[in-house]
């Protein structure tokens, strides 16, 4: 019998340029062991392992993404590492780090078991750098479930609160449906592609390269058409664009904080850097991505600053602000046909968002009382005046948020803008700056409540308690976001590059 | 070229930034009070020394000195901080260490609560002032501004008297609005110029050889003719200054109004007019009837039925801005040496009268002016400088005030004298407010309301403390009263060859 084609699978499968992903998920399977093995008492040092595992991998990769490579395939075009995989390697993994911290201080406020939390957090991750790596329909849905699935379960994580629960649900459903109309939109591109009646049609139509020749060849086919439109609506979801974000306000309040960072960076981060793929894949399709990415982007800043404007509750104001950072980052994918270099001011914007998000998703988790999801606004009275180094952390995270100077978020919007004024979209860049005003308000009235209100707050998640509970680790963690966020404001040694010629 | 180890204009940026960042870290009280002085002090001393060596110093392209250039990372984009001074921004930029000395003197000697955060904020907005002006760098130009901006939301909103956050709320609003609309005609500029580089002067020589058409100059000039106006109160976008300066506790309000708001005014002078002249020329006459009619007359009447005496001199902050569009609008040599003039004299007076109008209010207890009366007979020396910052806000000759106002007049007549005549009665009008303030303040019989604060709390002269950074202010604007050249010189080297283009063009 002739095994080469076995041969031939393993020549070509390159288990070694997988290495952070294998790692992450050998963590994730370390900690299940070590509980099972571990006595009981020492189970409180488990997520100490995951998080120096993860500080491990994050320091070999910073030796890694120094070195750009050229883009490459691998697993017979499964897996795509793009110029940039290091850069995205780095972005997951810091997420995931930031959100193991976070959940250690989330959970040190509940009665439930903390290994597992920790363990799909991990295993979220993996999938999301599988995801931002496919380069074939398959390997993305599958890649895409992993992540969501294990989101599920975090989700409704604290499952004796029933707002939770709800979260849960409702993630369940909505996440559901995204992932068949997806996975329709798949199908139709698969079938047309695949279609022998077709010109230029193709062996490999779920494989991204052998799509975009087809689309090439047939550019006005309608069932294309519709599986595109599909595609992007299921994309839409996760990066809660309009009119896919309805889910986001309700899921974001009943998730745990940690779990909302979760949602609010990974997989929304991931969600771009795929769209970011599939703009280049559909580029054929240039006449009806185009006009649909624009209306999603004014939608989606206008919908998501407007709403914010009334919440009084943090986490569903954090994620309806999170909603219009969607829009501003569509203006940027949008850019992509006359801009290419947008990519990198997108990528420089997710790494601004990225901090300047964990700096007040990390203050939100302090400030959480026993009831996670109850966070309002008021509870921030007086917040500077009991504790100024959150009250500072808080600021320098809303600001870079809001996009204001000298902070990291500002050149994010900076060079997103550019992007979009050299590619001419002047009436989407008048919405956007309509959108940034509009945020100030809801920002600063934040900050305002931390910062001007004379009342101390009297709910039980009030400052005073939470700035003594703080831990040292917690406290850290903080210092360095904020840090960062100042400095990658003015100083930029190591991600300028990203947005260079641009 | 600089002889010292270290550029002048750095120190002057990273001094305060540096205290700054060193307070956030936790210095003692005791000692911040010490080391702000520092912090304060050397910039004025790097603006001092500046200036002092200004005409020796080596000019290299376009009269700028001192040139230096800093990385940050950016340089792919096109973006590095680079500083130096030319003969406009090195008034402005002994204009921000002047008041940001008095302003920091001034806080120093009060009793703010949370001393040691309000000076940090402080220091950060007169770091951001000093590297507003010496940016060469329009990113950073921007940067700087906003640095300064932020500082001043905080302290209205903490520090601040009567309607505090809603004073706040409506400035940060107002003003993100300005600078959103500017910074969008900034990156048009960069993205339209096709220069690779957000260095001024590669900008101007880029437009330079490659003019942009006339109706792209037109819609860009019109951004940051809108965008600039907001930050400089132009009429009818201007209700933010009055209620920001009236609540603005009175370092913020002199840094603000007498050096942050002048960035406006410079971005045009400095970007607009020279990189868009026919676009300048476009929008010459609407920008003078609003100025002419808004700021002057309107605001003027407004500044007159004014009571509090806080709000009073925050409108007629706005209406003397109105001056200084008038003056861009002439749009020829010599009324933009006036604009530029008046920038610095306007914000040596205003800042004045901020710091006196405290000073009157510690120990009056109201910014009313129908509860005051007669403060004279307790406080000679505060009634002497007083009635001087009015003379000087008025235009008198003697101050510095009078050689920004007459240029301004001469080359609006030549423009059209019906505006020289709206910008003369525009001087009667705040002769008026002026000297009646002075009177009701100082002189004429005492209300009620005054008599009993004063068995209450009797009043003092002003203390060493207070008189200091006044004489300060006032040593200066008399100075330049008397040798306007010291700046003028200047100020016309490197104006002359910008507008020449805008006239060819008329």
């Amino acid at each position: 019998m002739d095994f080469s084609f076995l041969r031939d699978a393993a020549a070509n499968n390159d288990w070694g340029a997988l290495w952070p992903e294998l790692g992450l998920g050998c963590l994730a399977l370390l900690l299940l062991v070590l509980e099972a093995v571990l006595p009981a008492r020492a189970h409180r040092h488990i997520p100490a392992v995951s998080i120096a595992g993860q500080l491990l991998l994050l320091v070999a990769l910073h030796f890694d993404w120094a070195r750009q490579t050229a883009p490459r395939e691998t697993f017979n075009g499964l897996i795509g590492l793009s110029e940039h995989a290091g850069l995205f390697r780095i972005f997951f993994i810091l997420s995931s780090v930031l959100a193991s911290v976070l959940a250690q201080v989330a959970l040190s406020r509940q009665k439930l078991p903390r290994t597992e939390f920790h363990h799909i957090i991990l295993v979220v991750s993996a999938a999301a750098l599988l995801l931002v790596e496919s380069r074939n329909f398959v390997m993305l849905f599958v890649a895409l479930e992993t992540m969501t699935i294990g989101l599920y379960i975090l989700v409704s994580y604290f499952r004796e609160n029933p707002r939770t629960l709800e979260a849960g649900l409702k993630y369940l459903i909505m996440g559901a449906l995204s992932s068949a109309l997806l996975l329709f939109g798949i199908v139709l591109l698969y079938g047309a592609a695949g279609n022998p009646g077709l010109d230029g049609h193709t062996a490999h139509p779920m494989q991204f390269a052998g799509l975009n020749d087809f689309l090439s060849a047939n550019p006005d086919n309608f069932l294309c058409a519709a599986g595109i439109v599909l595609v992007l609506s299921g994309i839409a979801f996760k990066i809660g664009g309009f009119p896919f974000q309805i889910w986001i306000p309700d899921v974001y309040e009943g998730a745990p904080t940690p779990v909302t960072a979760l949602l609010a960076v990974t997989s929304k981060a991931a969600g771009f850097i795929v769209l970011i793929e599939l703009v280049r894949v559909f580029e054929p399709f240039q006449w009806l991505v185009e006009p649909v990415l624009t209306a999603m982007a004014v939608a989606t800043v206008l919908f998501g600053n407007l709403a914010a404007l009334k919440q009084h509750n943090v986490k569903r104001l954090i994620g309806l602000s999170g909603v219009s950072h969607a829009g501003f980052l569509l203006l940027g994918v949008v850019s992509l046909y006359q801009v290419p270099q947008a990519a990198g001011a997108i990528y420089f914007y997710l790494f601004a968002y990225l901090i300047a998000s964990y700096a007040v998703f990390g203050v939100m988790t302090v400030m959480a009382g026993p009831d996670d999801t109850r966070q309002e606004l008021a509870d921030y009275g007086g917040l500077a005046k009991e504790s100024p180094f959150l009250g500072g952390v808080l600021a320098c995270g809303l600001g870079s948020l809001a996009g204001i100077p000298p902070l990291a978020g500002f050149m994010g919007k900076l060079f997103v803008f550019v992007a979009a004024f050299r590619a001419g979209h002047y009436r989407l860049l008048l919405a956007a700056i309509a959108g940034v005003v509009i945020s100030i308000y809801y920002y600063f009235g934040w900050i305002r409540m931390a910062y001007f209100s004379d009342e101390t707050a009297a709910a039980p998640g009030g400052p005073t308690r939470a700035a003594a509970a703080a831990g040292t680790t917690i406290k850290v963690t903080l210092a360095i976001l904020a840090a960062v966020s100042v400095i990658l404001g003015f100083y930029q040694p190591l991600l300028g590059r990203l947005v260079s010629g641009l | 070229m600089s002889t010292l180890p270290l550029d002048p204009l750095l120190l002057a940026i990273g001094t305060p930034l540096g205290l700054a960042v060193l307070i956030a870290l936790g210095l003692p009280k005791r000692i911040v009070t010490k080391l702000a002085y520092l912090g304060f002090g050397v910039p004025a001393l790097c603006a001092l020394w500046a200036w002092w060596n200004f005409a020796a110093a080596a000019k290299e392209a376009h009269g700028y000195a001192y040139l230096a250039r800093y990385s940050t990372g950016l340089d792919g984009f096109g973006v590095s901080l680079e500083l130096g001074l030319n003969g406009i921004s090195l008034p402005l930029f002994v204009l921000a260490g002047v008041v940001g000395l008095a302003a920091g003197l001034y806080a120093l000697q009060s009793t703010a609560e949370r001393m040691k955060t309000y000076l940090l904020l402080l220091l950060v907005m007169q770091a951001g002032l000093m590297g507003m002006f010496a940016s060469v760098d329009v990113f950073f130009f921007y940067f700087f501004h906003e640095l300064a901006l932020i500082p001043t939301f905080i302290m209205v909103g903490v520090w601040g008297g009567r309607d505090r956050t809603y004073a706040a709320m409506t400035m940060t609003i107002y003003l993100t609005v300005g600078a959103m609309l500017s910074l969008l005609g900034l990156i048009a500029i960069y993205v339209k110029s096709g220069a690779t580089s957000f260095d001024l002067l590669t900008l101007r020589d880029t437009l330079a050889a490659r003019p942009l058409h006339p109706l792209t100059q037109q819609s860009i000039f019109g951004l940051l003719l809108f965008g600039f106006g907001v930050l400089v109160s132009l009429w009818p976008l201007h209700s933010w200054a009055p209620l920001g300066y009236g609540a603005a506790p009175s370092s913020a309000a002199m840094l603000h109004a007498g050096v942050l708001k002048k960035f406006g005014l410079y971005g045009l002078i400095q970007i607009a007019l020279p990189l868009l002249p026919l676009g300048a020329l476009h929008w010459s006459h609407r920008l003078a009837i609003l100025a002419g009619i808004g700021n002057v007359l309107v605001i003027g009447f407004v500044t007159i039925a004014q009571r509090d005496l806080k709000q009073m001199v925050g409108y007629s902050s706005v209406m003397h801005m109105g001056y200084a569009f008038l003056g861009l609008a002439a749009g020829v040599t010599f009324g933009l040496g006036g604009v530029v003039m008046l920038m610095v004299a306007h914000g040596l007076s205003v800042a004045l009268l901020f710091l006196l109008s405290t000073s009157v209010y510690h120990r009056t207890h109201t910014f009313n002016m129908e509860q005051m009366g007669g403060l004279a007979t307790a406080a000679p020396t505060l009634a002497i400088l007083f009635i001087a910052a009015t003379f000087a806000s008025i235009g008198l000759p003697g101050f510095a005030n009078f050689w920004g106002e007459v240029p301004i007049f001469v080359a609006l007549w030549h423009f059209s004298p019906t505006f020289a005549a709206v910008a003369v009665s525009g001087t009667i009008i705040s002769a008026v407010y002026g000297l009646r303030a002075t009177a009701k303040v100082f002189f004429g019989p005492r209300s009620e309301g005054f008599t009993e604060v004063e068995v209450a709390h009797p009043p003092a002269d002003l203390t060493w403390g207070e008189k200091v950074p006044a004489l300060i202010l006032l040593g200066v604007l008399v100075f330049i009263g008397v040798c306007p050249k010291s700046i003028s010189t200047g100020i016309n080297a490197a104006l002359t060859p910008a507008p020449a283009t805008l006239t060819a063009g008329r």
